[in-house]
């Protein structure tokens, strides 16, 4: 073994000094880091801020929102105000405020989710849902049906969608928001059907999640699976998101069908007592909910493709692309998410036997 | 042993020790074809999606307030969890390699598990720990400290995820190279930090290099367990790879795959520089190793 | 050899060892101690329940069987490049051995989008293979290519040092006493190159079964099909049954546990019998 060959050495200058100019790079882009650090807390001193947790479709509609309230806010109360936005999973985000994701305000999916943050934490009231109007929803959508352009396989209704040879796209309702209400909307069909036969409709839902092709574990995830990945021949969607991937993805490439029947989708908001109370914003997180019912905000939830819960403020045209359908509600047939969520949703409960059920 | 073959890929050609001409084309072949559909392939899909939109549009991708906040959190985080586990590494390296003592495999598979924990996995222990619900939760709560969804909880989880990348590189070089060399230093009277600075660095300088490169492009483009712990707050708590998730369920593909292209730079970059080090540190390892 | 006389000269072991042990425990052994604690809750017989759970055991099976046939594969292709990049000599060999690496180096979430687009039904491949009727994005095969992928380098690394230590004396012997090149590699080759094909094999078997950012862009996802493990801690999360996630999460670790510490053992005793190699 030697011990000092002449190439070695040579290396070891040569590694030197390139070791001294990575410890300079680290050193500079480390104090760079610092300032960074120091210039933003210095700005939020000067500032509100408030953290929107929400679920992942409604970004656009967050993005066109937050400047009209920002600059409401600064000729009301005379403040600045950033609203930061967080988007994911309805059910992902709502467990990232239960582990302490400094949520100001939640706006998510299903009022479900909201309900888990306030039992876990105490950091909502339980009566949350009584504080804004129209059950916290500001606006609602409900659930369609996103085919191929010139609907090759003929899909019409809930009905088409059991047949051999059509393959569903949904996400996992498990995992999702969105995929409960597709869940609930479908479940709500079969129901009428078979007139509250239990045994049909649990076929009729087992053949319809035989056809599931791809199970992604977010709404988003299953439109691009969708309508990017070329997969499936239909996908059970929210009719916000089927007119923003017709919008974004192209109109000339799918055709939304209305289903005979679908649900009310009610997504709700509240603020976080417990985050706000204590760090003195609650005044500024109410009345940044407050502010989605008002004729501005209204409007541009209609633009979004969203249903607003005072369509006189919105625009004829962006009311005009919703279709009338009957739509059944989550707290009148379905008796409130409480009950619905342990009746299907839980651990062994409906959706567990019929995705067992389809495929094994 | 005395005749050995210097390690390279010397052919005398036709001679018993190698197979037919035509055994050899169809052998290259496959392995070329594999490692051009496996493992080029993929890289290239990234760069004309990025490139998509024409080169213009790509520029922009890296204007917008957001990308550029997580490129820099991304910095961040790398430039502080790529040291401790330089440190760890090295320090690892150390005891395994130079010392004999019970309970040495264990050490070094307790080192090798964060390789094969799913990274669900590893974001989650973080959250049990430290979320508000967790172990320490009350505690950290009460004293107003944040861990997970801010920068300390992705630095963690990156620290985890890329921890054996160091320690892993340099153990087995120092467990070849043996320690004959620093026990002559220190017979010669050298200081026990100064054998390890004057002989044992430069002999593992650049299994070093390339431990730290490596560790470096793993933490820039950790997704799993950064997910987990983030909270996915645009412009304060999102790193290049959750930036590239966003943009991508923002129906924004070319802005997601030019995000992604970055990190894709990076680990081309690691590999040239890996295959650059090999050329010389290649010698001074065969030199020293051999026997 | 020399070494074990010698070690104790070397300073330094008790704050090498203890800075390792320090570290280690901090970000290794204390979070996953909270692991265990939290489904320790179930007790030994709760945990075996949940892993006998038949949609867990599904998933278990697609991760582990899936992992398990990726590293199969990987096992004889990463043997085949390592003997080509190592034994011929051809234009390009040093530009793909450093390709090797690339599973290292590119994020897996990258890896993930790059593999669903490339293999979806309108990808570059995936169009190619929709003609024949093969599906591979969304499919357990989609899986099995992008595990594949990232475990690659396992195979091809551990074997490449040896290939080039094996001393050609031998081949010739070998080829005088009258066997073929075939009967060459099979009787007097493969069996110096074994432990190092093991060693690969189980690292990329290791690595496979806790891969999640590439799988989980190409994956079906169905329950039964093509779920694998992680997915379902995720929903077991949702579900907040926080218990019920640490034990998948700690019947992964284990058996990842048990397939390293074989690894490490096995060379561990072959270091002992033939001194460093």
């Amino acid at each position: 073994m030697q011990s000092f060959p002449v190439g070695a050495s040579i290396a070891r200058r040569r590694s030197r000094s390139s070791r001294r100019s990575a410890a300079l790079r680290q050193a500079r882009a480390f104090a760079a880091a610092l300032a960074l650090l120091a210039a933003s807390v210095h700005a939020a001193a000067a500032q509100t801020s408030l953290l929107n947790v929400s679920y992942d479709p409604t970004r656009e509609l967050y993005a066109d929102i937050n400047p009209l309230f920002a600059a409401d806010w600064k000729k009301t109360s005379g403040q600045d105000v950033t609203i930061q936005m967080s988007n994911g999973g309805s059910g992902a985000q709502a467990r990232a405020v239960i582990a302490g994701l400094d949520a100001s305000v939640v706006t998510l999916a299903v009022a479900v989710d909201i309900d888990a943050i306030a039992e876990q934490t105490g950091k909502i009231p339980a009566d949350w849902q009584k504080r804004l109007p129209d059950n916290s929803s500001p606006y609602t959508s409900t659930i369609v049906l996103l085919v191929r352009k010139g609907n090759p396989k003929h899909i019409h209704d809930w009905d088409d969608l059991v047949r051999p040879g059509v393959q569903v796209v949904t996400p996992n309702p498990k995992t999702s928001g969105g995929a409960r209400w597709n869940f609930l909307a479908a479940w709500a069909y079969a129901r009428q059907k078979f007139n509250g036969d239990g045994n049909k409709i649990e076929t009729f839902m087992t053949a319809m999640y035989k056809n599931v092709a791809v199970l992604d574990s977010g709404a988003r995830g299953a439109t691009t699976t969708f309508a990017r990945r070329g997969i499936g021949d239909v996908l059970i969607a929210w009719e916000n998101e089927a007119f923003l991937a017709l919008h974004e993805l192209g109109a000339d490439d799918f055709e939304i069908v209305t289903p005979s029947i679908s649900i009310l989708a009610e997504p709700t908001v509240t603020w976080v007592d417990g985050n706000v109370d204590r760090e003195g914003k609650a005044k500024a997180a109410q009345a940044y909910l407050e502010f989605l019912y008002t004729p501005s905000a209204q409007r541009v939830i209609a633009k979004n493709f969203y249903r607003p819960v005072e369509p006189q403020f919105a625009a004829a045209a962006d009311l005009a692309r919703f279709p009338k359908l009957h739509l059944v509600t989550i707290d009148k047939d379905f008796g409130g998410w409480a009950a619905a969520q342990k009746k299907y949703f839980a651990e062994g409960g409906l959706v567990d036997r019929i995705v067992a059920a389809a495929h094994r | 042993m005395g005749m050995r073959e210097a390690g390279k890929a010397a052919t005398a050609p036709e001679s018993v020790t190698t197979e037919s001409r035509l055994a050899r084309a169809v052998l290259i072949a496959l392995a070329v074809l594999f490692l051009a559909i496996f493992l080029i392939l993929p890289v290239l899909v990234v760069f004309s999606e990025a490139l998509a939109k024409g080169f213009s549009f790509y520029l922009t991708t890296f204007k917008d307030a957001d990308a550029q906040a997580a490129i820099r959190l991304t910095l961040i985080v790398a430039a502080i969890a790529v040291p401790l586990n330089t440190l760890f590494g090295i320090a690892a390296s150390w005891a395994i390699a130079k010392f004999e003592f019970p309970g040495k495999s264990l050490l070094t598979t307790l080192i090798d598990l964060p390789f094969s924990i799913s990274p669900v996995i590893s974001g989650m222990i973080y959250v049990l720990l430290f979320g508000a619900q967790g172990y320490f939760g009350p505690w950290l709560t009460a004293h107003g400290v944040q861990i997970i969804f801010a920068l300390p909880g992705i630095v963690l989880a990156t620290v985890f995820v890329t921890f054996p990348f160091v320690a892993r590189e340099l153990i087995p070089l120092m467990q070849e190279q043996g320690s004959a060399d620093e026990e002559a230093a220190l017979t010669l009277g050298a200081s026990g930090f100064q054998a390890f600075l004057t002989i044992t660095l430069p002999n593992i300088a650049w299994g070093l290099l390339y431990g730290v490169l490596l560790c470096n492009a793993r933490a820039m483009g950790e997704f799993g367990a950064v997910s987990v712990v983030s909270g996915h707050i645009s412009g304060l708590t999102n790193t290049i790879p959750l930036q590239v998730e966003l943009l991508y369920n923002d129906y924004n593909f070319a802005a997601a795959f030019a995000m992604a292209s970055l990190l894709t730079l990076l680990a081309l970059v690691t590999l040239a520089a890996k295959t650059l080090l090999e050329m010389r540190y290649g010698d001074s390892l065969a030199t020293s190793s051999r026997l | 050899m020399l070494r074990f006389r010698q070690q104790s000269v070397l300073p330094g072991f008790g704050i090498a060892f203890g800075f390792s042990l320090f570290y280690l425990s901090l970000i290794v052994l204390l979070p996953l101690a909270a692991l265990v604690a939290e489904a320790a809750g179930l007790g030994l017989t709760g945990i075996w329940n949940i892993a006998v759970e038949p949609r867990v055991l599904a998933a278990l099976r697609t991760s582990f069987g899936l992992a398990f046939l990726a590293a199969v594969a990987d096992l004889f292709v990463g043997f085949l490049i390592a003997w080509v990049l190592t034994r011929y000599q051809f234009p390009g060999r040093k530009l793909l051995d450093a390709v090797i690496d690339l599973p290292f180096a590119l994020p897996t979430a990258v890896a993930g989008i790059a593999l669903a687009t490339l293999y979806a039904p309108n990808g570059w491949i995936g169009a190619i293979l929709a003609h024949i009727g093969v599906k591979i994005a969304f499919t357990p095969a989609g899986i099995f290519v992008a595990l594949v992928f990232v475990a690659l380098p396992f195979t091809v690394r551990p074997v490449q040092p040896l290939i080039s230590e094996i001393d050609r004396s031998l081949e010739e012997v070998s080829a005088t006493l009258g066997a073929s090149r075939w009967q060459t590699i099979r009787y007097v080759i493969m069996p110096m190159l074994s432990p190092a094909l093991l060693t690969g094999f189980a690292l990329a078997f290791a690595r496979s079964v806790s891969e999640y950012g590439s799988v989980i862009f190409i994956a079906g996802n169905l329950p039964y099909v093509s779920e694998i493990a992680p997915v379902l801690i995720v929903i077991k999360l949702q579900e907040f049954d926080y218990r019920g996630a640490t034990a998948i999460a700690l019947i992964m670790l284990a058996l990842a546990f048990a397939a390293l510490l074989a690894i490490n053992l096995a060379q561990a005793m072959r270091r002992r019998r033939y001194g460093h190699a």
